[in-house]
């Protein structure tokens, strides 16, 4: 059996490396961003000069050619689902038995058309890290709108070569529509301490032009006019999924999917940030657009496509980020505003920028979820706790075996331990009193 | 300010390269006699060069040639006349030109020296200050693959020639450097009493570096107190241990000894000369045998069980502190390939079969009396020497920083890093971590890993590291944007543990 895969991502390789491992099908990769797989988490990496392009390269290149994963190089203009062939942008066509889509996401326009103007742009592929070299060169001041996590990427990319940033915000605090109010405003100072500028509840209006096209200033919704050489725009991404729009496979913002990640068409499959759930799991999302779930998906389709039937269970939710020097760990439930029925405790220690936010139930009191800034903890425990539903007392007790910080940090324990305890104490008193 | 410093910092480094030069040199009766301490080679050489004698030399460079080959056919002259047993094989060189020489470095050597130390203090001080003291703390390697210096650049080759051939003249032709000897002999003088020898001078060069290139480490990894602990842990043995208390020993009529030096990386330690100096000594001789034993058969596997190898190699060992605070910069340049793996294990523990063979013969020889080889030990001795202790260990180990890692020595060369490695390998609580599914194949972990360990291919996986190689730096851990590995000792049999998580392994049946 002969399975293309349009895509070499996370996700397109993911599904080809676990088809290899438990099969001797014909496995071909297309993708037109580079021959090879790259970690698109660290193109910011590249730019700070922390690491070169051969470094984020997961696999050395010899490994595609020993598994015999055939790679090949192009862009896939066009499908025909009838004849089972890939029409290549070098006018070749390759014919696929099972066809995999792993097309990945493409950054979001916002209201202004920007794409024309000379240094304004997104951050999503090698390209635009490329392009991003060139804009950059030589500049001094810059502006970013879209207060998400390539938003902070970016603002850090840019201070890391002595450009000064002013970073535009929706929000009444930065990402403060994922992160509740105190973690977000202690990211917020963090930022703000780096001498990047932060202008909350900010958003763009227009983009001002000079004589040659490029961008020299915008103007926000507040009437300012910010002089900028440089404008990021990461408003988000979305499915890259124009080239198959108007044919048979069924779309709506995504791939439209199930949870063995097959497509309206026969044969066709579709996973990662290009796939969209047609009835997800409650509390889970349409789509997917991060490395960790373009990983399982890819694990899961792998082995629908080796016929052992398999439904997608994210199972508990959990990511990660760095803000500039803080970074931030999240596993299960930790909504920006909470429902009646959650609560939680939280610690900081503001000068060491670090803390700590248990949600539980209130009902209950057991636990759902974490939230940690400047402290490292464990995935497996964390996950245990919250899937054998742990009553928020004994995860106290041993908050210790969940801390990964390495050796000789200093540890908190004692100190949030004595907190919560009151905390929880006095809680249930004032309740007790309402009642 | 940085370029102040860069700038204070060279003119230290033209200065202390000025003392080499302009300097004269008088061979007299008393330099001669006080530097060859062998009569009869006395009685030879003094004829043969008085030539030279109170004539005043402006160049190092025709003092050692004249010097050298009044001496060469001297022996010429002597074999011509088959007078086999006057040839001098001793070289004397180096002895008579720090004897002979009478320039301003003999008479302005602590003034010149302070000035030196101050200019690099200063330099390194501004530096520092400039680069670390207005950023929040946090790793950054902002830059290091723009760097001219630590991408390879012109300035790192530059860099890696001036080391290597720092290292061939240290080991090869100290004569060339005998000006910076004079300039730390006073050092030596309080310190242990001695005339100072290039080895002294090694010593204190090599103790400056980790002092000064240790304060960068702990003000790069604020915020990381693992990385600021060893750092200091590194500082200190290196001050007192190989350099200030070895002296001491010598003040004290002692064998000099560097108690944290451990066969097979102290491959002397049986040599005969030693093993006599050991046990003709007093009770701290013997304490020395059997400390060094001690070391090797409890120290290392007890040691490196409970918390791997890095208690030795980035705790403990001098070439290990050297690389960890001098060598800093350069560790993002060793190396991931698997070739490269395969390399290093072919390699390191060939030397580990060959040092140790070379002990066996050498206590064998020993212990029969001599019967088995005579003295030809001292030949392997300096086969040995010669192409793993100095070149290896040396010239490459140091010289390449700048274009293979700061750990090509201890990594393709070191048989005790090998012997750590088998017992950590196979025996020990160490690990490395990783977090569940939380990486995101960044690589910066395997890119700033100094022993090129792919660390990503492992992380990636959920899998825990286990690597014979692994120097336990914690770099890795440090660097990781997404808070994915922790070195750790626990239990053995959770050693190998591989938990991807996320996908529940019983739903994907
Ligand atoms: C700067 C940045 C930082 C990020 N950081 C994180 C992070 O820290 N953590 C996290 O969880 N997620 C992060 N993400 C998101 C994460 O990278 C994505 O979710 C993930 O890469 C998606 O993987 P994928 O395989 O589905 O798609 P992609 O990685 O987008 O791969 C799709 C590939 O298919 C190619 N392709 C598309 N259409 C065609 C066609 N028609 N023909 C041929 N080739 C085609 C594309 O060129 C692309 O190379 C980040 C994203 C960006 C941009
Ligand atoms: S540095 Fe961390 S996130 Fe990056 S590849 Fe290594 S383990 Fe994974």
């Amino acid at each position: 059996m002969h399975i293309v895969i349009i895509g070499n991502g996370i996700t397109g390789i993911t599904t080809a490396r676990h088809l290899r491992k438990h099969s001797g099908h014909e496995i071909t990769v297309i993708s037109s961003e580079s021959k090879f797989f790259f970690s698109r988490t660290a193109l910011m990496y590249i730019y700070m000069g922390h690491m070169k392009f051969e470094h984020t390269k997961p696999y050395e290149d010899w490994f595609w050619k020993k598994n015999r994963i055939n790679l090949v190089h192009a862009h896939v203009d066009n499908i025909d689902f009838e004849k089972k062939q890939c029409w290549l942008n070098n006018k070749e066509r390759i014919s696929y038995d099972k066809l995999v889509i792993a097309s990945g996401s493409k950054p979001n326009n916002i209201g202004i058309s920007f794409q024309k103007i000379k240094g304004a742009q997104g951050l999503y592929s090698m390209q635009d890290l490329e392009l991003m070299e060139q804009n950059t060169k030589g500049i001094s001041r810059a502006v970013i709108v879209g207060g998400g996590l390539i938003g902070i990427e970016m603002a850090e990319m840019l201070h890391s070569r002595g450009i000064h940033v002013t970073f535009l915000v929706m929000e009444k605090s930065y990402w403060n529509n994922v992160l509740p109010w105190e973690e977000s405003q202690m990211i917020t100072r963090h930022i703000r301490h780096h001498g990047i500028e932060v202008k909350l509840e900010t958003q763009l209006f227009n983009i001002l032009q000079d004589d040659r096209g490029r961008v020299r200033a915008v103007v926000t919704d507040q009437d300012e006019e910010i002089p900028c050489e440089f404008l990021g725009v990461t408003a988000g991404v979305s499915p890259n999924v124009d080239f198959i729009r108007n044919s048979d496979v069924d779309t709506s913002r995504g791939i439209l999917v199930n949870e063995y990640f097959e497509t309206s068409a026969m044969d066709v499959y579709a996973a990662g940030d290009c796939a969209e759930f047609r009835n997800p799991v409650p509390g889970q999302m349409r789509i997917e657009q991060l490395w960790y779930t373009g990983k399982m998906q890819g694990e899961v389709l792998a082995q629908n496509l080796l016929g052992n039937r398999t439904a997608y269970n994210r199972g508990i939710w959990f990511n990660s980020a760095k803000f500039l020097n803080v970074e931030y760990q999240t596993y299960g439930q930790v909504p920006a505003v909470f429902p009646q029925s959650l609560d939680s405790l939280f610690w900081a220690n503001e000068q060491e920028e670090k803390c700590i936010r248990i949600v539980y139930d209130k009902e209950n009191l057991s636990v759902r979820g974490f939230n940690l800034l400047g402290i490292r903890y464990r995935h497996e425990v964390c996950e245990r706790w919250i899937s054998e539903q742990r009553k928020v007392h004994e995860v106290l007790t041993h908050l210790r075996e969940a801390n990964f910080d390495p050796e000789f940090f200093r540890r908190y324990e004692k100190e949030m331990t004595a907190q919560f305890e009151k905390e929880i104490h006095s809680k249930s008193k004032s309740e007790s009193a309402l009642v | 300010m940085m370029n102040a410093g860069i700038v204070i910092m060279l003119m230290a480094l033209a200065l202390f390269m000025s003392t080499l030069f302009g300097n004269s040199y008088m061979l007299t009766s008393r330099s001669l006699y006080l530097s060859v301490n062998n009569h009869e080679h006395l009685s030879n050489i003094e004829p043969a060069v008085s030539w030279m004698k109170n004539k005043n030399y402006t160049s190092l460079f025709s003092f050692i040639h004249d010097f050298r080959e009044s001496v060469r056919s001297f022996n010429r002259s002597s074999k011509e006349a088959k007078m086999w047993t006057d040839i001098i094989y001793a070289d004397y060189t180096f002895k008579v030109v720090k004897n002979s020489c009478t320039g301003w470095v003999r008479y302005h050597k602590f003034p010149l020296l302070l000035t030196i130390l101050s200019l690099l203090v200063t330099g390194a001080g501004l530096f520092l200050t400039a680069k670390y003291y207005h950023v929040p703390k946090g790793i950054k390697n902002d830059h290091i693959f723009f760097s001219k210096v630590t991408a390879r650049g012109l300035f790192g080759i530059l860099l890696g020639s001036l080391l290597i051939l720092f290292y061939i003249v240290l080991y090869f032709r100290p004569e060339y450097i005998a000006p910076w000897v004079i300039l730390v002999s006073g050092v030596s003088r309080l310190l242990s009493g001695q005339e100072a020898s290039q080895w002294f001078l090694y010593g204190m060069l090599y103790t400056v570096a980790v002092l000064v290139m240790g304060v960068r480490m702990l003000l790069k990894y604020r915020g990381n107190r693992y990385q600021q602990f060893r750092t200091v842990s590194v500082i200190f043995f290196q001050t007192s241990f190989a350099f200030i208390i070895p002296e001491i020993l010598m003040a004290l009529n002692q064998p000099w000894y560097d108690f944290k030096n451990i066969w097979p990386l102290n491959y002397s330690f049986f040599y005969d000369y030693n093993l006599h100096s050991y046990t003709s000594g007093a009770a701290l001789g013997w304490f020395m045998l059997f400390w060094g034993i001690a070391l090797i058969v409890l120290g290392v596997p007890v040691m490196t069980y409970f918390y791997g190898k890095r208690w030795y190699c980035s705790w403990v060992c001098g070439c290990g502190g050297l690389a960890e605070t001098l060598g800093d910069p350069f560790r993002q340049l060793s190396s991931k390939t698997l070739r490269s793996w395969k390399i290093e294990r072919w390699i390191v523990h060939s030397v580990l079969v060959l040092v140790t063979i070379m002990t066996i013969v050498t206590l064998v020889n020993y212990f029969s009396e001599y019967k088995l080889l005579g003295h030809e030990t001292r030949i392997l001795h300096r086969i040995y020497g010669f192409f793993i202790g100095s070149i290896f260990a040396g010239v490459v180990g140091t010289g390449f920083y700048p274009l293979m890692g700061n750990r090509v020595w201890c990594r393709f060369g070191c048989p005790l890093a090998a012997y750590l490695g088998l017992v950590q390998r196979f025996k020990s609580r160490f690990r490395i971590t990783t977090n569940g599914g939380q990486c995101i194949s960044c690589g910066n972990c395997s890119t700033y890993c100094e022993m090129g360990i792919d660390v990503r291919w492992y992380a990636q996986r959920g899998q825990n590291i286990v690597r014979s190689s692994c120097v336990g730096c914690g770099v890795c851990s440090a660097v990781c944007p997404r808070g994915v590995l922790k070195l750790e000792n626990a239990e053995e049999k959770t050693r190998f543990a591989f938990h991807p998580i996320g996908v529940k392994r019983e739903k994907v049946s």
